[in-house]
């Protein structure tokens, strides 16, 4: 049976791309795993490889063409023993319905660096399932993120059961998941929210709705929709809390002269007509900056675990936790260790005020080798966060607030910030996280260190 | 490749054979038809569009009638009998055409005789007696279709006992006319034949009119029909027909004894027969089984590379069964990616008689008996202000649900054009929708497929025009 090599969707949002290169050439062998073309989209180019073996029958869509919509057959494949010549002939258009259900899969970008590729749970989720009506759906691996499409019967039905629709394969046209679907996965017991956390780590964890439901009397609340956003936060912070051994450090930073500084630096700004000053350092500008510095003088925290090995980062690329309706957002101030505080200070504004209007690329706020959560503006003392995989750390921060301590053995006030690192300890052992910390300390409280080299 | 070897060819160029051929060709194969009568099969010629031709005269005839009731001035109504039969014809033979030269412009070769399979992927075709020639393909589709069965003693004779053929093509309009069996073939003569003042009697042996429809809607349309004039004997079997010159008596056993009526015409319409013989299916190791050929769900026979689809593959005998299963048996020979085997609750049924039936899915009864805990909506066209304004109320809409999931289970339309609108729940049960989605669907105002729209909220308790 002819095989239809479709234009992958590389990304949830991907809608089309660019055939930047065919790697084989029709008539050549193919086999699994093989890379036979090069897809540019607008963020990268990145590899599409073969997840079947043949012959490359006919390559549909030429090099170089553009705008290729998701799902469209750009080249046919011939398995053994079919004749490549035959196959040709075949319309590609009647291999299409097929649809997403055979889209091949393609590598990681290749700017996210080939060491980092994740395990290949998208591949799985992508092969197409047997198309036998009477055979049980497998269940998949998860999803990528993004729409799950299921009929409304298979919806309503997953509902009552408790079933992660994301956890089931569809049978369905264009991998749709169909009322089968979910009376399979109800027989076999895959894809109850509970088995789907087990297995798959990143799924919400914990009781299954209908269990959640049943605690409180109908009408004693509403219930209402989640957004993406709010699926990402849950699993992602679930997935850390249930893989990454946390362990948190507390510090109290003095930050009076820091204050002074700032005070002093900002008193410098000169003003536009409107009398708007040219900068406005925030204290958050000055722990970015610190928490940088810090992670670039202890290079050992600058980290991320992988099963392969650890990655050391040669830049630190802090996210910064910006609180906006309905969740939240870590845009990243890239090799913030090289910028000045203005820099920081600008860039930082920008980024959370296109945060707030949900305006960031993905790739300004996907990475990042450390986060920064500061709640101070919201009155609390001291907090700990939740590492954001796969870093390995995060700085929460309290509010600098006016608290007698003793000094030369006597009780003075003096403005103090109290300073909470959440570690992962696969990648970073209690003694270099207490370093790192150390030196953040070091230089918030002595802004001079600031400026660099020290 | 030889002139006499294709990569596939069917049997039969029906409505599932010639849409098989068609399919085939696009898909880039060598395709061949056998066809021994016409391009078209029954549906076309004998079948599905003759009838809707006599039917539409009926129905504008009736219109005729009651022009005073729209403020017409009176016409007298009249009617040119063989007018009427000749346009049946005429359409009939336009669309066979029409399949002539859809074979020629998928290049499709059709070879004119009977086909007979001879086993291994040969087949041999004969015309008039004579051999024709022999053939062999990859892949033959068998789609020989039926055709009306023949009841021991009810047998049609060409001349008083018609069967559907003779009736839509008769030598003379008959006075009286004595029709058995009320499926969809006898309910549409017994309606057409009786619009021209013919004085028609319905014989059933079930205890129901439409036995294969929802009970309410054979009721309803019974009601109706009984009112205008038709004779309906339920639960009634005719033992035996007794032919005269110009008359024939039917001695008809009912619930309240023995009954003879003596009729000019009988029209046997007892359902029909799979054409399963002499075509070499033995020979060629196909195997049949309760007079059809046995297949699993991609149209295969228990002999390899060859296949059945259509009405000798099986019931329902529909002609859009047909097609559907030609698409899909060869897409599956084709290896196309995705196709899915035919779900045969999503099988719509209609019947083009006054009032029409549509129908898809399970009716109240069959639901119930499935175990399915059930709601059900009804709304009436009297309560529809376009059926009003077009002055044709007789009819209702019914909807089945499950009452646990919300599944639409099943639809069931009595009224004008209800075979039109009939699709619109069988796309939604394609789509395997709840009563929400139907719920949240805006139906255009005013049309009378509002009540479609009412028939679901009632079934929830919330209709709002009744």
């Amino acid at each position: 049976m002819p095989i239809a090599i479709l234009m992958p969707a590389l990304s949830p949002t991907m809608t089309e791309g660019k055939i930047a290169r065919w790697l084989k050439k029709e008539g050549e062998e193919v086999h699994a795993g093989d890379v036979i073309a090069e897809i540019e989209t607008d963020k990268a180019v990145m590899e599409l490889e073969a997840t079947d073996e043949g012959r490359l029958a006919k390559i549909v869509v030429p090099e170089g063409t553009e705008g290729v919509p998701v799902n469209a057959v750009i080249a046919v494949l011939a398995e053994d023993g079919e004749e490549v010549a035959e196959v040709a002939k075949i319309d590609p258009a009647t291999l299409a319905p097929a649809g997403a259900q055979a889209a091949p899969t393609a590598e990681q970008p290749k700017e996210a660096g080939k060491a980092e590729a994740a395990p290949k749970k998208d591949a799985a989720a992508a092969k197409a399932p047997s198309p036998a009506p009477a055979a049980t759906p497998a269940p998949a691996a998860p999803r990528p993120a993004g729409r799950v499409f299921a009929s409304p019967l298979a919806k309503r039905l997953a509902k009552e059961h408790g079933i992660d629709l994301s956890m089931i394969a569809g049978s369905g046209p264009r991998g749709r998941i169909v009322k089968a679907d979910v009376e399979a996965a109800i027989a076999s017991g895959a894809g109850r929210a509970g088995v789907a956390a087990a297995t798959a780590g990143a799924a919400m964890a914990g009781m299954p709705d209908a269990e959640i439901l049943a605690l409180y009397p109908q009408g004693s609340y509403d219930l209402k929709p989640v957004d993406s956003m709010r699926k990402a936060i849950a699993s992602r912070l679930t997935l850390s809390k249930q893989t990454v051994p946390h362990f948190y450090l507390s510090v109290d930073c003095i930050i009076d002269r820091l204050l002074q500084a700032r005070a002093a630096i900002n008193a410098q700004a000169p003003k536009d007509e409107d009398g708007k000053p040219a900068w406005k350092l925030s204290v958050n500008d000055f722990v970015i900056k610190a928490w940088a510095l810090a992670l670039k003088q202890v290079p050992d925290a600058n980290v991320t675990w992988t099963q392969r090995g650890m990655l050391h980062h040669h830049h630190v690329d802090v996210a910064v936790a910006v609180a906006i309706p309905g969740g939240l957002i870590t845009p990243i101030i890239r090799q913030a260790e090289e910028l000045d505080l203005p820099a920081i200070s600008a860039t930082m504004k920008d980024l959370a005020a296109r945060a707030r209007a949900r305006r960031l690329k993905p790739e300004e706020y996907q990475g990042g080798t450390t986060s920064i959560s500061n709640l101070g503006m919201f009155g609390i003392d001291q907090f700990a966060a939740v590492i954001n995989p796969p870093q390995a750390t995060i700085l929460a921060v309290g509010e600098g607030a006016p608290r007698v301590v003793a000094e030369n053995g006597q009780p003075v006030v003096r403005t103090v910030m109290t300073v909470t690192l959440s570690a992962d300890h696969r990648a970073v052992d209690g003694a270099v996280a207490a370093q790192a910390l150390t030196a953040f300390r070091r230089y918030i409280e002595e802004p001079a260190l600031l400026l660099g080299g020290f | 490749m030889a002139d006499n070897t294709f990569d596939l060819m069917v049997l039969g160029a029906g409505p599932g054979g010639y849409v098989a051929a068609i399919r085939a060709a696009q898909l880039g194969m060598k395709t061949a038809v056998v066809e021994e009568k016409h391009l078209g099969g029954i549906c076309l010629n004998w079948g599905c569009i003759p009838t809707k031709a006599l039917l539409r005269s009926a129905e504008v005839l009736r219109l005729m009638c009651e022009a005073k009731s729209f403020g017409l001035k009176p016409v007298e109504p009249a009617f040119d009998f063989p007018a009427i039969i000749k346009r049946s014809r005429q359409v009939s033979a336009r669309l066979s055409k029409g399949v002539a030269h859809l074979m020629k412009k998928n290049k499709i070769t059709v070879i004119e005789g009977r086909g007979r399979l001879l086993g291994k992927g040969r087949l041999a075709v004969e015309k008039d007696g004579k051999p024709q020639g022999e053939y062999s393909a990859k892949h033959i589709i068998v789609a020989t279709g039926a055709r009306p069965r023949a009841l021991p003693g009810l047998e049609p004779d060409g001349k008083l006992v018609w069967s559907y053929f003779e009736a839509l093509n008769p030598d003379r309009l008959p006075r009286s006319l004595l029709v058995i069996g009320s499926g969809a073939i006898g309910m549409e003569f017994a309606d057409f034949y009786h619009a021209l003042d013919v004085e028609v009697t319905v014989v059933e042996i079930a205890p129901r009119i439409l036995p294969a429809e929802d009970a309410e809607v054979s009721e309803f349309v019974r009601k109706v029909m009984a009112k205008r004039g038709i004779r309906f004997l339920l639960g009634a079997k005719v033992a035996k027909l007794e032919k005269g010159a110009e008359t024939v008596t039917a001695t008809v056993e009912t619930k309240d004894g023995i009954e003879e009526i003596t009729v000019e015409r009988v029209l046997a319409a007892t359902g029909v027969v799979a054409n399963v013989e002499n075509i070499g299916l033995e020979e060629a190791g196909v195997k049949v089984k309760d007079g059809v050929i046995a297949v699993d769900e991609w149209q295969r026979t228990s002999a390899p590379g060859v296949y059945a689809i259509g009405d000798v593959a099986g019931a329902p005998m529909l002609a859009h069964k047909a097609s559907h299963e030609a698409v899909i048996c060869v897409e599956k020979i084709a290896g196309v990616k995705g196709v899915h085997p035919l779900n045969r609750a999503h099988i719509p049924a209609c019947t083009y008689c006054l009032p029409q039936v549509a129908s898809v899915g399970l009716s109240e009864e069959q639901a119930k008996k499935a175990g399915r805990q059930v709601k059900v909506g009804r709304f009436p066209l009297i309560a529809n202000g376009k059926a009003i304004a077009l002055g044709d109320t007789e009819g209702f809409v019914k909807t089945v649900f499950d009452a646990k999931t919300g599944e639409l289970l099943g639809a069931h339309m009595v009224g004008p054009e209800v075979t039109e609108m009939i699709q619109g729940y069988t796309i939604g049960m394609t789509l395997e929708t709840t009563e929400a989605e139907l719920m949240h669907t805006i139906f255009p105002h005013p049309t009378i497929s509002e009540s479609m729209h009412e028939s679901v909220l009632a079934a929830f308790g919330q209709a709002l025009h009744i």
